[in-house]
């Protein structure tokens, strides 16, 4: 029986479907069956950030309607064998689901795969709601900005009321040069704010737009600073003690020399 | 002296984020949890009505941000409660009961 994970924030735009693709797609690189569901229906993105646009037949729209079978539309990412994506639909709108027909859908696809990974929606509507039905864990996603956490901390007590206790955070895009000069909020800002266990952090790297540009999540990338953050958190959901990396890239002999003297202008 | 302003203003952009987040957060908390507040006051009201009678009608409960005094701008939720007694004769008459 696997686990399904739901990846949620509140607001939009701070990572979520990015956290997904990377997550699922770090599981399935340690060998693990992982399927990736997109469960925004009418804004689907999860497919191109993975690359996989091109090869969509059925949705999940489709699954629970019964005009195909579950296995006629996942889609198999050739990259890592493993790895399923279910793709949203494009053309309906979220009420074309229901809480119970995504519960019922999770209980199949748990059968198959170790690891289920819904992307949940923006805001805290009926989306909202359809996405986090059939999950037994939560994983939230925020950046350190006062909106972001804001809409986190509602999320947060959304999800307890739900009964998706403990959930896990993932702090986004967080800049390293900023913190230092006190302009950005600490990891330990963030939480002692929400007071929820970390899962992992995220630096605001280049290797993000560049990999989604791509369709290839940065993930496998063994030269991305963001992709060992996200193969960190995927060895902590496996159980592993992984601590938090440091994000203070050391700077060589000349780099501070160069630092000092743009100090001193 | 001007780059020491800018700089000493630029550090407090993360407290100020900070602050402020801690300020909306209570309230959106309390504003979720309206339900528990309305039992906390039935409560209050069962408690009071032993001692005396009390309004409960204009009885007013909420969650206010209060500044902490001798700081620099912290603020601390407080628990507020205007409870407008009706009479107070019932107090007398318990306190001569436990004794």
């Amino acid at each position: 029986m696997g686990e399904v994970y739901v990846v949620t924030s509140g607001k939009g735009g701070v990572g979520k479907t990015t956290s997904t693709a990377n997550i699922g797609t770090g599981l399935a690189i340690v060998g693990k069956k992982v399927v990736m569901v997109d469960a925004d229906i009418g804004l689907r993105n999860l497919d191109v950030v993975m690359g996989l646009e091109n090869r969509i037949v059925y949705d999940i729209v489709d699954v629970i309607e019964g005009t195909c079978r579950l296995k006629q539309a996942l889609i198999r990412d050739k990259r890592y064998s493993n790895l399923y994506l279910l793709p949203a639909a494009q053309t309906k709108d979220k009420s074309a689901l229901s809480p119970e027909q995504m519960q019922k859908l999770c209980k199949q696809l748990r059968e198959e795969f170790e690891y289920v990974i819904i992307d949940c929606p923006a805001g805290i509507e009926q989306g909202f709601k359809n996405a986090i039905a059939g999950a037994d864990k939560a994983i939230v996603v925020t950046t350190p900005e006062v909106s972001a956490v804001r809409d986190a901390d509602r999320v947060i007590g959304l999800l307890e009321a739900n009964d998706l206790r403990n959930p896990l955070l993932v702090l986004n895009r967080i800049r390293p040069e900023m913190v230092k000069r006190g302009d950005m909020m600490t990891i330990e800002d963030v939480m002692e704010i929400l007071a929820i266990e970390i899962l992992g952090v995220i630096p605001d790297d280049e290797s993000i737009v560049i990999s989604t540009n791509r369709g290839d999540p940065c993930v496998a990338d063994d030269s991305s600073w963001a992709g060992r953050a996200y193969r960190n958190i995927t060895r902590r959901l496996l159980g592993e003690i992984v601590p938090l990396m440091k994000l203070q890239q050391e700077k060589g002999f000349f780099g501070r020399i160069l630092k000092f003297f743009r100090f001193g202008s | 002296m001007d780059m020491f302003n800018l700089r000493w203003r630029r550090h407090q952009s993360r407290k100020y984020a900070k602050d402020r987040l801690k300020v909306v957060l209570v309230n959106d908390r309390a504003s979720c949890s309206n339900q528990v507040l309305e039992m906390l006051k039935n409560d209050i009201v069962k408690a009071l009505n032993i001692y005396m009678d009390i309004d409960a009608d204009e009885l007013d409960i909420q969650i206010t941000q209060t500044p902490v005094e001798d700081s620099q701008g912290e603020y601390m939720p407080m628990l507020n409660a205007n409870i407008p007694i009706k009479s107070i004769r019932k107090f007398k008459e318990q306190l001569i009961r436990r004794q």
